[in-house]
């Protein structure tokens, strides 16, 4: 009885900490929110959302970090979504689990996965912009300068390849949870492979097709390291019109303005303010990715 | 008849196999496509291994490719000799007479965009090039001369006098010069014809010590790269690798310090004691913080953990190794948790059944029967960790203050390997040393998140399904 009693103490004690320190991330997470939205709520203003930046950034809104940003994001997804789905079916459809080719791809896809931002940063300038824009302005435009500069177009296509792995990760996980009586099914109903995987396969995994792109969209709008020298810009007065332009981003903003700006102190509130709509934009998309997410699975249970 | 009769059956079976063989040719094509495009994902790897190193490799390579190393100073590699020669002299006569170049140069450092190429080009459209034959013309001696100055110029300098003519540029320059006011100048220059030879003179030798001071410059980088300063922007720059490889390291033992801990304790947690209910909770909080974007967590570790461990523990410097570690921390544990809790998860139900039908407890199950047969999930997910914190760039910029220490003191500034990337890339002339330095960190963390990630995959993952399937 004693013995057990004591073990109990201990395992209380053990399963406690282990609790505990679940409970500290999460506390944590939830005082990050807590600060940064307290701090970001007086800035906010419909003015803060759709105004340009005035007064050497001390004043007015963020909107054309938002609008980059957005402008950012789609064009990234156009470039990332097809490409990671089509892997992702590969993968799955094609390829025999644990062959040669099958392996290579998911070991680089886990690279591609687990490789510094900053690396694709630097690829985005050392490919795209001195060897795939300078290469286009000398066939196009004879030697003069549009492609091979920092630009929009660019900044999304690198970001396309960070967010590449978490598209196909999650529509890997969505194709799998179709059962695999459906594809018979439709196989023995005369339909060729294509046919099943464009009438059957492709529509049942629509919901993890959108949990990829959703969460793509979301490390794509938080990182800034990719685009730290392939387009972001510390201000510009227009907005971007063309793929050839600069844009503003909203991480970029906060990074130039609590370490660059001049004037710390008095953009306090446009930094809190900045950082409140980049973190809730984030956290809105995670949560729609985990809520479809979580169907997914429930799906797959039953 | 008969015959016919009998050959009417196998046609039927033929029929099917018939069908069966009938090439389907958008299934073809969908198949040789996916896969075109499942490949891409190798691909982009070895690109990004191909291009990051492409630049780094001038560093080594500077002594052996003296052109490569004229065109680091100052021309265009892709123009011909002739052209080279002949851009070294308007290149150089510019310097004397300040012309239009400078301003075309100011508005190209501004955007921080290849200057060599646009440099190269505005000297080939620069006016001196007519005036330049007019020289030649005028007095034949200065070629002499020259020959005498620069081996490699003498030859080209003949075959330049046949080639301005030719040259597409000239029409550029003729655009170029009616705007410009210089005109004037330039008059003036062709006057003083032998002011001008002697500039011409002095500027030859100026170049040749140009690019001597360039194959120096990479020489030196390639010597200072062991050496203990980081000071790429100064006279005599430096580009000792040492404190930021020292930095980098400081700031990932304190992170793995801060979160491998909290992590597999939370995974622990997760996976062998929490009930269904509390699962559902606690494992998508967590994964939120993966979440978070690395902006946002560096700027609160800006705003609010400096300031909190300040008053806690007195230090003088506000950012910190400490502070930026805590921070990095913080972005490695979704990454831990996931891992170790996958792994934790993987362990079979029988082993925890078995463990409790023998009398253990459930901590004694978790910690002598679970955690050692996840081990290798585990050392996976703690080196997972490791490369996230690594390479990360934008918490290390605004969390560990960037001075290059090297002290041992966890409160001193530091400055790290990735950190140094993003701070510094925007800033170099492309094509310049510091800027091949820069691609030569960047290929060193490529090639360590690279390794670990394949010591994860490969070896890790075959230890757990060893001793998970206990072959």
């Amino acid at each position: 009885m004693i013995k057990n009693r004591k073990i109990d103490i201990k395992g209380f004690v053990i399963e406690g900490l282990t609790l505990s320190s679940a409970l500290f991330i999460i506390a944590i997470i939830i005082f990050m929110l807590v600060v940064i939205i307290n701090g970001g709520k007086s800035a906010f203003s419909w003015e803060f959302l759709s105004a340009f930046p005035k007064e050497g950034m001390t004043k007015g809104g963020i909107f054309p970090a938002i609008y980059g940003t957005a402008l950012l994001v789609i064009i990234m997804s156009i470039a990332a979504v097809p490409f990671g789905v089509i892997t992702a079916i590969y993968l799955t459809e094609y390829a025999k689990e644990n062959s040669f080719i099958a392996r290579t791809i998911r070991f680089a896809v886990r690279t591609l996965a687990v490789i510094p931002s900053i690396i694709f940063g630097l690829f985005g300038l050392g490919f795209f912009i001195k060897f795939v824009g300078v290469k286009m302005d000398g066939l196009f435009l004879g030697g003069e300068l549009k492609w091979g500069q920092p630009n929009i177009l660019w900044a999304s296509l690198t970001m396309a390849l960070l967010t590449l792995p978490v598209v196909i990760v999650s529509v890997e996980e969505a194709l799998k949870t179709i059962p695999r009586e459906l594809r018979e099914a439709s196989l023995a109903l005369g339909a060729t492979k294509w046919q099943t995987i464009k009438k059957v396969v492709i529509p049942g995994s629509m919901s993890g097709i959108m949990t990829g792109t959703i969460l793509a969209v979301s490390r794509g709008a938080g990182e800034v390291a990719p685009i730290l020298f392939t387009g972001a810009a510390y201000y510009l007065a227009t907005l971007p019109h063309a793929l050839s332009d600069q844009f503003m981003v909203l991480g970029y903003h906060i990074y130039v303005m609590t370490t660059q700006s001049a004037n710390v102190d008095q953009t306090l509130p446009i930094q809190f303010g900045t950082t409140c709509v980049l973190l809730l934009l984030t956290f809105t998309l995670n949560i729609f990715a985990i809520i479809l997410r979580y169907r997914i699975r429930k799906k797959k249970i039953n | 008849m008969s015959l016919f009769k009998k050959k009417t059956i196998p046609d039927q079976s033929n029929g099917i196999t018939f069908n069966k063989k009938k090439i389907r040719w958008d299934d073809f094509f969908a198949e040789k496509i996916i896969k075109g495009v499942a490949f891409l994902s190798i691909a982009i790897i070895v690109l990004i291994f191909f291009f990051v190193f492409r630049e780094a490799i001038p560093i080594f390579t500077s002594n052996t490719l003296p052109t490569k190393v004229k065109s680091d100073s100052s021309l265009v590699s892709t123009t011909t000799p002739a052209a080279n020669a002949n851009q070294q002299e308007t290149y150089g006569a510019d310097n004397t007479t300040t012309a239009p170049k400078q301003e075309t140069y100011g508005t190209v450092t501004k955007d921080n965009a290849p200057k060599q190429e646009q440099y190269g080009m505005q000297t080939n459209a620069e006016p001196k090039q007519e005036q330049y034959g007019v020289v030649t013309d005028d007095n034949p001696p200065k070629q002499e001369k020259k020959a005498t100055k620069t081996e490699d110029k003498a030859p080209k300098q003949e075959q330049y006098g046949v080639q301005t003519n030719d040259e597409p540029k000239q029409e550029q320059y003729g655009v170029q010069t009616n705007d410009e006011p210089k005109q004037e100048q330039y008059g003036v220059q062709t006057a003083e014809d032998t002011a001008n030879k002697i500039e011409n003179k002095e500027i030859a030798t100026e170049n040749t010590s140009e690019n001597k001071i360039t194959e120096d410059n990479n020489k030196n980088a390639l010597a200072t790269l062991k050496s203990r300063d980081w000071q790429p922007v100064s006279d005599n720059p430096r580009y000792g690798l040492l404190p930021l490889l020292f930095g980098t390291l400081k700031v990932t033992i304190i992170s793995m310090l801060f979160a491998a801990p909290l992590a597999i304790m939370a995974a622990i947690y997760t996976a062998i004691f929490a009930n269904k209910r509390m699962k559902e909770i606690i494992k998508p909080a967590i994964e939120m913080l993966a979440g978070f974007p690395s902006v946002v967590i560096g700027f609160f570790a800006l705003m609010v953990i400096a300031s909190v461990l300040q008053s806690v523990f007195h230090y003088s410097y506000r950012l910190n190794a400490f502070v930026g570690g805590i921070a990095m921390g913080l972005a490695a544990i979704p990454v831990i948790f996931t891992i170790a809790e996958d792994a934790l998860t993987s362990v079979p139900k029988t082993y925890y059944e078995a463990s409790l039908a023998l009398g253990a407890s459930k901590w004694q199950t978790a910690f002598f029967v679970m955690l050692p047969a996840a081990t290798p999930g585990i050392f996976a997910a703690i080196l997972l960790g490791i490369g996230r914190v690594f390479g990360e760039t934008m918490i290390a910029l605004m969390a560990t203050g960037n001075a290059a220490l090297m002290g041992l003191n966890p409160f001193e500034s530091v400055r790290t390997l990735a950190a140094t990337i993003g701070a510094e890339m925007a800033e170099v002339v492309f094509g310049d040393t510091h800027y091949n330095v820069l691609f030569l960190i960047g290929s060193m963390l490529f090639i360590f998140t690279f390794a670990l990630n394949a010591i994860a995959e490969f070896y890790v993952k075959g230890r757990l399904l060893k001793r998970i399937q206990g072959k």
